[in-house]
């Protein structure tokens, strides 16, 4: 504790970022005159507050977690603590050398053939020819490309590109190593190579920095976590403290915003229709309500919902007649509100509901509409899978 | 008439150390005090990763410029032949341009090597940023190493071509003076003019997407406005006076001047006043500040805003 500055490796002070958007996407000198006649240059251009005012240290040889839903900003924080960005408000102080990993394979090009490749990434990762020289074979062996590095990279399969790239990140120099989540992204094979590759940084104590939305991952190697959400860190601190303020975070229940509606995604003679869908996701419950209403008498409505997963399988759905309830001819004017409930039994993950009226033959559409509302479910532990209902283990073994 | 010359030398020398410094302070603002000033160890080791990013980056250009192609590098030499031989048919068969002029064929061919150069460099700037869009967002590297990488390799191509050059001058029987001496420099002004503006465009075109056309357009203006295919000399009352005030114009002449005859009308025969001399200098100086200033400030954005 005595020289604080000698252990952080990141300091992160009141750092704001704003992303401006001129609405005319400027790109044109046109604009711009345009601009100046109307006297309006500024009015056009929209402002996005991607992050808000956010403090924290990274320290050194610590394993440091950024997790928040997509969109949430952490990838912004992550391009800004890597220098790509440049902070609007605030500072960002950086010790020692630092690479990002943002993206596997950076430069590659597929003109090129691999062993080319091999010496364009490793100049953007800081090494100059001899130091390649050296270490080449290496990187070809363990990319188990031996065949294949005098052709070039558009011949290769996706998954060799990728062996290609880790091998040349897994050398890279540095005192701070910055992870993006895409990463981990990858077959089953792979994702063991790249946690293998982490558990080997946890005990050379280089620091990392690691984000991700995956809570799982962030609790099994992070020491330490901060929480992004909507541009701000929400807490800092433990990963078991951040573990439970994130499934607190974002079980809540939340206002939905409704899709713009087009063509495609909506159907029906509108003689009834679905004015309003609100989900509510807690870790036992999920809670739909279905708000319809009748522009014309009519004689009787099934109501329905479909839940869709972010692959856009049907998972799982149903309807009033199926649940054996009748809603009878509806006046005009008249509405209602129909509520389900179903056991929280989804796995981490992105969903979607379709939300349909028809007439009892169940053919006739009043109004269907597709993929009306998403709705995340988050889970400490992830699957697979679209279900997690929760299972037990025990292990039984003879004496 | 020796005074003459010799007054020519004196203003040449100022000419061109006011360059050279010119190139000096290019390299330590553009390139944030980088490069070949590799005496300095501590440099070296400050600007090690631009080195290894700039060789690399020349070296793919350089490999993916003629991919593909059957005569691969042997275009850098037919290109220019072959332009050549469509301009010398036209403007010294047909148009009789330069029978005033000795060895007008080579003139005819420096002239031409040496725009083109120009319009290499800065036509394929405009792009060269914004190109290297998805690059820039991923990592931070110094940007002006993509521009200076570009320089390079339409210096190389420049090489391959004064050797096309050097073969004709055999051939046509061009005596080599001791002002050769001199073509470094004038090959230096030319090297800063270029890299200044591709400097230039490159960022004004992440912000500006109209810069490509009225780029287009002024390369277009350019070549008719600098005396390459036709001699100064036949530009009639003062109007070649002001077209030896371009860089360009005065970079071409000099070099003819000093590599094919000394019949070439230079900025000297036009002008008696020192100070109008040092006008295309100033022009570079000017461009080169302007350039590196603005691409300094915005570089820090284009990870935003390609």
């Amino acid at each position: 504790m005595s020289d604080k500055s000698e252990e952080v490796a990141i300091k992160v002070q009141n750092v704001s970022k704003d992303f401006k958007f001129d609405s005319s996407r400027a790109g044109t000198l046109k604009s711009m005159f345009t601009g100046i006649f109307k006297g309006s240059g500024s009015k056009s251009v929209k402002k996005q507050h991607a992050l808000k005012k956010v403090s924290f240290e990274v320290k050194k040889g610590e394993f440091f977690g950024i997790v928040g839903r997509n969109g949430s900003g952490k990838s912004t924080l992550l391009k800004m603590m890597a220098g790509i960005y440049q902070p609007t408000k605030g500072n960002i102080e950086v010790n020692g050398r630092l690479v990002p990993f943002i993206e596997l394979g950076v430069g590659f090009n597929p003109e090129l053939t691999g062993k080319e490749n091999v010496y364009l990434n490793g100049a953007l990762l800081n090494f100059s020819e001899k130091e390649i020289d050296k270490f080449y074979n290496e990187v070809v062996e363990f990319a188990e490309l031996e065949d294949f590095m005098d052709k070039q990279l558009k011949n290769y399969s996706s998954g060799m590109q990728v062996r290609l790239a880790f091998s040349m990140a897994i050398r890279a120099k540095a005192d701070t190593l910055l992870i993006d989540e895409v990463l981990a992204v990858g077959d089953a094979d792979f994702q063991r190579k790249c946690f293998g590759y982490f558990n080997l940084l946890k005990k050379t104590k280089t620091t990392v920095v690691f984000v991700s939305h995956d809570m799982e991952a962030v609790r099994q190697y992070c020491d330490r976590a901060i929480m992004i959400e909507d541009g701000k860190a929400l807490t800092a601190g433990s990963v078991e403290k951040i573990a439970q303020a994130y499934i607190k975070q974002f079980n809540q229940p939340e206002n939905f915003q409704l899709p713009e509606e087009n063509e495609e995604n909506r159907w029906g003679d509108g003689k009834v229709t679905i004015d309003d869908f609100d989900v509510r996701v807690n870790e036992a419950e999920i809670n739909f309500k279905q708000t319809i209403k009748a522009h014309k008498d009519t004689d009787g409505v099934i109501a329905g919902i479909r839940i869709k997963n972010s692959a856009g399988d049907h998972i799982t759905g149903t309807n009033t007649k199926l649940q054996r309830e009748i809603i009878d001819g509806l006046k005009k004017g008249q509405s209602l509100v129909i509520e389900w409930k179903m056991p929280n039994v989804l796995a981490d993950g992105s969903y979607q509901i379709d939300s349909a009226l028809t007439y009892p033959d169940e053919i006739t559409v009043y109004d269907w509409r597709e993929e009306f509302v998403d709705f995340d479910v988050v889970k400490t532990r992830r699957l697979p899978y679209s279900v997690d209902p929760g299972f037990n283990l025990t292990v039984h073994r003879e004496k | 008439m020796k005074w003459v010359h010799y007054s020519y030398l004196i203003m040449q020398t100022a000419r061109y150390y006011s360059t050279g410094a010119l190139a000096f302070g290019q390299f330590l603002l553009a390139r944030g005090k980088t490069g070949k000033i590799t005496l300095v160890e501590k440099l070296r080791q400050r600007y090690r990763y631009s080195l290894i990013l700039l060789k690399q980056l020349v070296i793919t250009d350089f490999k993916l410029r003629y991919q593909g192609s059957v005569l691969g590098y042997v275009w850098s030499l037919l290109r220019p032949l072959a332009i050549f031989a469509v301009l010398y048919i036209v403007f010294d068969k047909f148009l009789r341009l330069g029978r005033d002029i000795e060895f007008f064929p080579v003139y005819l061919l420096l002239g031409i090597v040496l725009w083109n150069y120009f319009v290499e460099v800065t036509s394929n700037s405009v792009n060269a940023i914004v190109g290297k869009g998805d690059l820039i967002r991923k990592i931070n590297f110094p940007k002006y190493v993509i521009i200076l990488a570009g320089s390079f390799s339409a210096l190389i191509n420049l090489g391959i071509n004064m050797v096309v050059i050097a073969f004709f001058m055999w051939l046509s029987g061009v005596q080599v003076t001791s002002l050769i001496l001199w073509l470094p420099l004038i090959l230096a002004e030319l090297f800063i003019f270029s890299l200044a503006l591709a400097f230039l465009l490159s960022a004004l075109f992440v912000k500006f997407r109209d810069v490509t056309y009225i780029w287009e357009v002024a390369l277009q203006a350019g070549f008719y406005a600098t005396p390459i295919i036709y001699p100064l000399a036949l530009v009639p009352g003062d109007a070649a006076k002001y077209l030896i005030l371009s860089p360009l114009a005065q970079i071409i002449q000099d070099a003819r001047y000093v590599l094919v005859t000394t019949q070439t009308t230079t900025m000297d025969q036009l002008y008696s006043e020192a100070w109008v001399r040092l006008l295309p200098l100033a022009v570079v100086a000017v461009f080169s500040l302007i350039s590196v200033i603005y691409f300094k400030k915005r570089s820090k954005y284009f990870a935003e805003e390609v």
